[in-house]
């Protein structure tokens, strides 16, 4: 599902990260480690399409269900108003399943600015439920989260895998995923190839 | 083993004319040569011009402005045919050296239509009795002014270099098209309410350039405001390059 | 698309969404002019038609960073792109929903404000159909502004700037056609004119929005 080869990954026309490759297929879960700053972030937005990489080949499918470190959510609309908008732009299931998966029942109709930051992260979450997207790139996903919550986090994500989804995240701490492979992007810092841009190529 | 030649072709060897060494070596040699051709050019047309013609009959020697005014008025609009052109340039080859010179090419055509707007207005003082009219020439050329402000507004506002370039490249093409607009909808505001009114600057000039003993100068004038206006571009765009490269190194520093 | 157009003009709608905020600027302006110009009913009639549309656009560009801005500050336009809507569907729907709750009020509250400057009512209804057909652009240039100087902290005075010249085209047609339709002289063509520059908008401006906002977002 997901192919990644070569990759050199830049913020700001620094090259952060270098030669990165993995290939990920239905049903597996690939989690990223790696210090702050190390370009996990960006790595992540070029997966998703946000960004471009410097060089190398990303494989992906058309749309990716994409969690950043914003809850991206609108604090006038409700819990439900929130996900059903994202249901209907991505077409998508009802929001009546992401509603189950992170028991959001209860604050189905209280406007997205009155939840507290753990709840915001739920909500965050379901929606990639209602993406009905098979690959869900997610940056940290579990910030703000206690471990109640981060155990209906797992449970969202068993399910989506085993139904043949796939799912990219990187992360601080440990997820303790069981199926979960590893990857730490350490090896693939950028070592002296610091702002090597177009703009510096054509003037050797 | 392929039969194709491997000799570069023309355009080959154009495009690396645009490449940022390569420029910062053919134009530092041209250099000296075409601000030397422009200078003479200039001092010729001009003092040819203004001391060695008759003084007009019905308006007298204030029409000699006319030197400076239709010159810059043409660079004015010369300054953002090249920005539009860069900005085309840059957005399909990436050609930073193009994106660059529009960038320099931006505020010598700002001040050239400056140097148009006030000309025009003490051309015209002596005619309408005030500084400035709504003209619609005069006031395309107001409207122009603004766009250049705004792309160079633009430039100054965003951190990124290569953003700055695409985004700026943007709003040229776009602004080149609402500028043009614009031009057709000053004449028609103008006109539109007062038929035939105004004795336009266009009116002005045309008569004059039918006697060659203006013309000649006025040629000579234009030759050297082109070659000015190249000279300036040339030096904008070797520093915009150096400035460029230095914010590169700036940023290796850092690093390290 | 239309669900992120229906969402955002609920959106401006609800508490803090700013509607109505164009309106009352626009009333603010056209009853300040008086007090600028002397409340001679002759001349007031006279400027009428400049001044409305004159205030109609500057309240336009009011609410012209919040049409990205909001979205760009909590991550939602970065959902957005990754969505299956293309960016310049994004634009489109946000475009339209600016119109519809900002260049749509304006231009049937511009009769009514009209009276404030003797302007009479047949004069009006002229003007109210100028705005319908010249609001669309203000919009749709507004919002490719927004779109260009989404990543500037405190842009507001550059959009403006970078705005305000692609809407003289607009306004000079605009407040041509209603001047002219004031006189007793034909206005269709200034009309016809204003409604060219909306659709021409509606026709380039998508794909320049389009790119700046994939530049912005990367």
């Amino acid at each position: 599902m997901l192919h990644v080869s070569n990759l050199s990954v830049a913020r700001g026309g620094i090259t952060l990260l270098c030669g990165v490759g993995f290939a990920l297929n239905a049903g597996q879960i690939l989690v990223l480690r790696g210090a702050n700053g190390l370009g996990k972030t960006s790595l992540l937005r070029c997966i998703a399409g946000l960004q471009n990489p410097v060089e190398g080949q990303i494989t992906a499918p058309e749309t990716v269900a994409y969690s950043g470190h914003a809850d991206g959510l609108k604090g006038q609309m409700t819990v439900l108003e929130n996900l059903a908008f994202w249901s209907s732009v991505y077409h998508g299931p009802s929001p009546e399943v992401a509603l189950d998966a992170y028991d959001l029942h209860a604050l189905a109709d209280r406007p997205a600015a009155n939840l507290s930051a753990g709840q915001k992260r739920r909500l965050g979450l379901a929606r990639m439920q209602v993406s009905g997207c098979a690959l869900w790139v997610m940056d940290e996903p579990t910030v703000s989260l206690d471990a109640d919550n981060v155990a209906l986090f797992r449970a969202a994500l068993d399910r989506h895998v085993q139904s043949g989804g796939a799912a990219v995240i990187t992360t601080h701490i440990d997820l303790a995923i069981a199926s979960a492979r590893l990857l730490d992007l350490t090896r693939f810092k950028a070592r002296g190839l610091m702002g090597s841009t177009a703009f510096e190529e054509a003037l050797e | 083993m392929n039969n194709r030649s491997i000799a570069p072709t023309f355009w080959d060897r154009f495009w690396r004319l645009a490449n940022p060494k390569v420029f910062m070596g053919w134009s530092g040699r041209a250099l000296p040569w075409v601000a030397a051709a422009a200078g003479l050019f200039l001092c010729s047309g001009l003092i040819w011009g203004y001391f060695f013609t008759p003084d007009d009959i019905r308006q007298g020697s204030t029409v000699k402005i006319i030197y400076l005014h239709v010159p810059a008025a043409l660079m004015a609009i010369n300054g953002y045919l090249l920005m539009f052109v860069g900005a085309l340039v840059w957005l399909i080859r990436r050609q930073h050296v193009s994106v660059l010179a529009a960038k320099a090419a931006a505020p010598v055509g700002m001040v050239m239509t400056l140097i148009a707007l006030a000309t025009g207005a003490i051309w015209g003082q002596p005619m309408w009795g005030t500084y400035w009219v709504w003209d619609p020439r005069l006031t395309s050329f107001l409207i122009l002014f603004l766009f250049y402000v705004g792309y160079i507004a633009l430039w100054a506002a965003i951190e990124d270099e290569d953003t700055a370039a695409d985004l700026t490249s943007v709003l040229a093409i776009v602004g080149a098209v609402f500028a043009m607009l614009s031009r057709y909808a000053v004449f028609f505001w103008n006109q539109g309410l007062h038929q035939g009114t105004t004795v336009t600057m266009a009116d002005g000039a045309q008569q004059d350039n039918i006697s060659n003993v203006f013309f000649q100068p006025l040629l000579l004038s234009m030759m050297g405001f082109g070659l000015l206006f190249l000279t300036l571009l040339l030096i904008g765009t070797r520093t915009e390059v150096r400035s460029r490269r230095l914010k590169v190194l700036q940023a290796r520093e850092r690093m390290e | 698309m239309i669900q992120l157009f229906l969402r955002d003009v609920g959106l401006s709608v609800r508490s803090g969404g700013g509607f109505g905020l164009a309106l009352i600027f626009f009333l603010i302006v056209v009853t300040l002019i008086p007090f600028a110009l002397g409340p001679d009913q002759t001349a007031l009639a006279v400027i009428a038609p400049g001044v409305l549309w004159l205030g109609a656009l500057l309240a336009c560009l009011l609410s012209l960073d919040r049409i990205f801005g909001l979205d760009f500050e909590d991550g939602t336009l970065d959902l957005l792109a990754t969505s299956p809507l293309p960016p310049e569907a994004v634009y489109i729907a946000k475009a339209a929903a600016h119109w519809l709750t900002t260049g749509l009020p304006l231009a049937l509250a511009a009769p009514v404000l009209g009276m404030l400057l003797n302007l009479d009512f047949e004069t009006g209804k002229i003007l109210c159909l100028s705005l319908l057909l010249g609001t669309p652009a203000l919009s749709l240039i507004g919002a490719f502004g927004a779109s260009l100087t989404l990543g500037v902290k405190r842009g507001g005075l550059l959009l403006s700037l970078l705005v305000l010249p692609l809407y003289v085209p607009s306004l000079i047609f605009g407040a041509q056609a209603v001047r002219l339709a004031g006189q007793g002289l034909a206005y269709d063509g200034a009309l016809v004119l204003l409604s060219a520059i909306s659709l021409g908008a509606a026709a380039i401006l998508p794909f320049a929005s389009g790119a700046a906002l994939r530049i912005n977002l990367r």
